[in-house]
């Protein structure tokens, strides 16, 4: 299962691509195969505030809901909407059009948090 | 700590994980959930056909002069007038009347039939039939264990499915009805082939023995290759039969649910002279004018958000008080619109009646629909 060596992750099979002080989030490889496929995305407002952990929205395939937590603190300033439409596109593509939303993050929120792509490999493979 | 009896296996799995599958829990056994994608399955079968392994379905053959009167002194349905070579879908009650089980029975000869039951209730109905055979000449005999069940269902399974067979063989296959069977060689074993099927779609269930399962599932893949035939798993066949508004056990159907509620009071045959669990109470159900007070009913709505299993049933100008709760649902992959079974109080049972369904705290408003929600063209709605 593809793991971009460039991205960080959370325990809740999530990545984050960090770039200056905005996190682009989505779900892993791992987590939308072990989903199925996806069949209805709900999103964040725009401007939203978030704190880490709290519920962005949710991921609905054939077989269950899971949610998506922020991975960080911050504002979302971008959200895929295609995926509204477009929800398979979680599983074509996880780390490119599959993409949730991006969060401008709060001043000196703490990234030291999330995993590495060993790390989170490590656990899916465990 | 409370261990759970391991997994059974079926004797195909050594072909699923070669092809790819994952696997799921499901009645105690570990079966192939989906190949690739399940939605893809889905369309397959609707557009072509697809292969399902169903060897976990309980197989009890009941056999020996008295067969018929035993099966219908278990079973809801009247058996002793089916010809050999039909099938009927039928039920399995308590005393009470609720649903033991839904079962599917072919007529194999005079005195032999096999009643193929959920994997969930195989000892259920198991004895409710070695029950109804006691003192008669017939014996009950479980066969899942020897057997392999292999389905092929769609559009192009009538096709799929001759290539098989001899060319005697390859015409009986061709002429069988819709709930007929006939005992022919396939990929050069022989087979009992009914045309039956959980899908909606044209299609055939084929029993051979267990040894010979992965083989006739190969060879439905060879001969269907070319016709867009796929390898398909539960997840496909559950949003397949939900389309085609079938029952699942344990969803739609339990031993909380009369025949009645889910709309199956015409399986219950009261002219037959058997008595059959659950007979009395049936009868007093099904004499009451006032019907039942809970129906089984098809709900359909817009955009993307689906009512799943559980989920309560609202009426909209009364949002506190739930009048239902549905029993299976999904965004229809056919459709494109999402769809649920649900039972709710008879008063709102009517078509065209709007009610919304709590959809994790949102609303999603849905229509009372006709079930089921999708028939095959040329279907004859049997």
């Amino acid at each position: 299962m593809e793991v971009p060596a460039e991205l960080r992750y959370t325990e809740d099979h999530e990545w984050v691509r960090l770039d200056g002080s905005t996190a682009r989030v989505g779900i892993t490889a791992f987590a939308q195969d072990a989903l199925g496929d996806v069949v209805f995305v709900s999103l964040p407002e725009l401007g939203a505030q978030v704190q880490p952990g709290e519920v962005l929205g949710e991921v609905e395939s054939t077989k269950a809901v899971s949610e998506l937590y922020a991975p960080l603190g911050g504002t979302v300033v971008e959200r895929n909407d295609a995926l509204l439409d477009a929800p398979g596109r979680l599983n074509d593509d996880p780390y490119g059009e599959g993409w949730v939303c991006v969060l401008q993050l709060a001043d000196g929120e703490d990234v030291t948090g999330l995993l590495g792509a060993d790390e989170y490999r490590q656990r899916t493979t465990e | 700590m409370v261990s759970d009896p391991p997994l059974r296996h079926t004797p195909l799995e050594a072909v699923h994980e070669r092809l790819g599958a994952r696997f799921t829990a499901f009645a105690g056994w570990r079966l192939p959930v989906r190949y690739g994608s399940e939605l893809a399955e889905h369309h397959a079968v609707r557009r072509a056909a697809g292969v399902f392994d169903l060897s976990h379905m309980a197989e009890l053959v009941v056999e020996g002069a008295a067969a018929a009167t035993v099966v219908d002194a278990t079973l809801v349905g009247s058996f002793a007038e089916l010809a050999i070579g039909r099938a009927r879908y039928s039920l399995c009650c308590e005393e009470g009347g609720g649903v033991v089980d839904d079962v599917v029975v072919y007529r194999t000869a005079t005195d032999r039939f096999l009643v193929v039951a959920n994997a969930g209730n195989r000892q259920p109905v198991a004895e409710a039939l070695e029950a109804a055979a006691v003192g008669r000449p017939a014996a009950v005999v479980d066969r899942t264990d020897e057997l392999a069940l292999v389905a092929v269902q769609g559009p192009r399974a009538a096709e799929v499915v001759r290539r098989l067979a001899t060319p005697a063989g390859a015409a009986r296959v061709g002429g069988l009805a819709g709930y007929g069977c006939a005992e022919v060689e396939l990929a050069g074993v022989p087979a009992l082939v009914g045309r039956t099927g959980y899908t909606g779609e044209d299609g055939f269930e084929c029993f051979v023995a267990a040894p010979a399962g992965a083989a006739l599932f190969e060879a439905v893949l060879a001969a269907g290759r070319d016709d867009g035939v796929v390898p398909a798993g539960l997840a496909a066949r559950d949003s397949l039969r939900l389309e085609a508004g079938m029952a699942l056990y344990g969803n739609e159907l339990s031993r909380d649910v009369h025949p009645d509620e889910a709309g199956l009071g015409r399986l219950v045959r009261l002219d037959k002279p058997a008595a059959f669990p659950g007979r009395p109470a049936l009868e007093r159900r099904l004499a009451d004018p006032a019907g039942p007070r809970r129906r089984l009913v098809g709900l359909a709505g817009n955009g993307r958000r689906a009512g799943r299993h559980g989920y309560a049933v609202v009426a909209a100008d009364r949002p506190d008080q739930p009048v239902g709760r549905v029993t299976s649902g999904a965004l229809s992959p056919t459709l494109g619109r999402p769809i649920a079974m649900a039972y709710v109080d008879a008063g709102q049972a009517a078509l065209g009646t709007q009610l919304e369904i709590d959809v994790r705290g949102d609303r999603a408003e849905v229509e009372v629909t006709p079930l089921p929600f999708y028939r095959r063209r040329g279907a004859d709605g049997a």
